[in-house]
């Protein structure tokens, strides 16, 4: 039985293994690509190893960072993504936490209504909420955050609601005899209980707000602020057709590597908090 | 007690969620739903034009032509969730009995597996678009900007790349907790591991079939960004789904009547993904009473 078992284990492994060397393959084809000169990527020859005539180092590189403005991109959507998710953190968590400890027909009826906006497709408000923003001028990286708030709140109290069900009431009771009032319980009290679940939340949001390319792209001024998503879709089409492919799979490998990175550092809150968000959504 | 002096403090914990939620969400969906009966091209100059939009968005008006009708697009959309969500949850949870096995490797092969989900759609719609046209090149297969068949097969291997790691994951939360009791009984009463696969292990995971059905659905219906980068709707509006449908139908052409016409459809897509996660709540909730 156990002999039996060693030999399908390294075959199903062996399987796996290829299965996984598959999954990494269009990272590592944009990585050889990226590394080849221009005119040197032609649709035919994606497959192909860079050699000495079609290599040209970093340069990809340094042009997509120099010329095409991808630092700023950069700074741009980790300003974005960084103001809107502690928006969210801290702004809804404190909504969720009224809404379950007030009862009342406002309380519920709001709460229908963040569960109701989690549902509706973006497709349905972009238009007016676009020409909303721009009114209330809310359309530069460094303010984008309050549109982020307003439409990802519905998740956030959601998510933030179903845990706080969970949690007793006597501790907070315990500190407001103790003379806390309702702002100090909150802040000393309920958010370091609520922790687990912020992580959750920051991470669905942050993955959410990092990638979205359709928000910032009908809120903020195109031409003088791009994130990276709109950097990608935007800045290497050329003239009749044409793409800078060189720089276009040097600026994915930059927008990919970091992701990998926190990936990699925080992995199993990831994949916990993931897990939390679908379960519950 | 504690209730009347928190509601006391209602400005400071609901206010800034509430007014960012007026602004993100409920006044642009209020005047969405006015604009939907309306003919426009900005929010202050509009004309009422009662149901005139919807009848054209369902394609009911006889001299009205639409370059990409919505209903084109509802059938495209259906055909690609529907082997999207076969596909993904077969290949997931096999994925997810493979990695519950304890093999050597398995956090290796997860954490793989998952990585593809942490990528945007945009990105990821040109790394497939490249790699897809090279592989039609070396076939002497139409590129993807003229093959509608290549258009919808290249969705489909995106969205089973980047969607099997996430529902991995909650299928391998769904069948850890199986009470390892149950298998050995089971194994013990002489079943064969077929038997223990289909009579204890999937109906035991029927609750978590049942979410990663309806996310691998919703996510069918809304996708958009991986549309837009990989096809654009080429050939001829042949791959646009509904989301890109909505997005060029506002965006894409000049004049008034689209602006309406656009957000018309978008209330009828809000109706029926509505519709989809109401079907899924009652879903949901039945399978919570059975257990």
């Amino acid at each position: 039985m156990k002999k039996k078992r060693t030999i399908s284990d390294i075959i199903v492994t062996l399987i796996m293994t290829v299965m996984a060397l598959t999954f990494v393959y269009p990272i590592f084809m944009v990585l050889i690509n990226s590394f080849k000169a221009n005119t040197s990527i032609s649709t035919d020859s994606v497959f192909q190893l860079p050699d000495e005539a079609s290599f040209v180092g970093l340069k990809n590189y340094v042009y997509a960072l120099e010329a095409k403005g991808f630092f700023d991109s950069f700074i741009y959507s980790l300003f974005i993504t960084v103001s809107s998710v502690l928006a969210i953190c801290i702004c809804c968590s404190m909504c969720a936490w009224f809404i379950t400890r007030v009862k009342g027909v406002i309380s519920s009826a709001l709460y229908y209504l963040f569960v109701f906006s989690m549902v509706v497709p973006f497709q349905m408000v972009m238009f007016t909420l676009s020409k909303t923003a721009d009114k209330l001028d809310f359309n530069t990286p460094w303010n984008i955050w309050i549109i982020y708030l307003g439409f990802g709140a519905g998740l956030a109290v959601f998510m933030f609601t179903g845990f706080m069900k969970t949690i007793p009431l006597e501790i907070e009771e315990a500190a407001m005899i103790d003379g806390c009032n309702p702002l100090q319980t909150y802040f000393k009290v309920v958010m370091p209980m609520l922790k687990p679940t912020m992580v959750s939340v920051a991470i669905l949001e942050a993955m959410w707000v990092w990638n979205d390319y359709l928000l910032p792209t009908l809120v903020l001024d195109i031409k003088e602020y791009q994130t990276i998503p709109m950097l990608i879709q935007t800045s290497f089409k050329g003239g009749y057709g044409r793409v800078e492919m060189g720089a276009m799979m040097a600026c994915i490998m930059l927008t990919v590597i970091p992701i990998v990175i926190v990936y990699l550092l925080g992995q199993k809150h990831i994949i916990k908090g993931v897990a939390a968000g679908a379960v519950k959504g | 007690m504690q209730e009347k002096v928190i509601k006391r403090y209602w400005p400071i914990f609901v206010i800034p969620t509430l007014g960012a939620f007026a602004i993100g969400f409920i006044w642009p969906f209020i005047q969405g739903v006015y604009l939907s009966f309306c003919s426009f091209t900005t929010i202050e100059k509009n004309k009422w034009v009662g149901l005139d939009n919807y009848i054209r968005a369902l394609g009911l008006d006889k001299d009205f032509k639409d370059p990409s009708p919505l209903t084109d697009s509802l059938w495209f959309t259906v055909a690609f969730a529907i082997v999207s969500i076969v596909l993904i949850n077969v290949i997931a949870f096999i994925f997810a009995l493979v990695l519950t096995r304890g093999l050597k490797g398995t956090n290796i092969f997860r954490t793989i597996f998952f990585m593809p989900n942490l990528i945007g759609g945009v990105v990821l719609g040109y790394i497939w678009k490249v790699l897809i046209n090279c592989v039609l090149l070396l076939v002497g297969e139409p590129l993807l900007a003229l093959n509608s068949t290549a258009g919808f097969w290249g969705l489909i291997i995106l969205m089973v790349w980047q969607q099997v790691g996430y529902m991995m994951i909650i299928y391998i939360a769904g069948l850890q907790s199986i009470p390892e009791s149950l298998i050995e009984a089971a194994q013990i009463d002489g079943a064969t591991s077929m038997q223990t696969l289909f009579k204890i292990k999937l109906p035991m995971v029927m609750s978590s079939i049942t979410i990663c059905v309806f996310l691998t659905l919703t996510n069918s219906f809304k996708l958009f960004d991986q549309n837009m980068a990989l096809t654009n709707g080429d050939p001829a509006n042949s791959t646009t789904m509904l989301a890109l449908n909505i997005y060029k139908t506002f965006y894409d052409r000049i004049g008034a009547s689209w602006k309406g016409l656009g957000q018309a459809k978008a209330v009828l897509f809000s109706i029926l993904v509505i519709g989809i996660s109401l079907i899924q709540l009652k879903a949901t909730r039945s399978k919570e009473v059975q257990q």
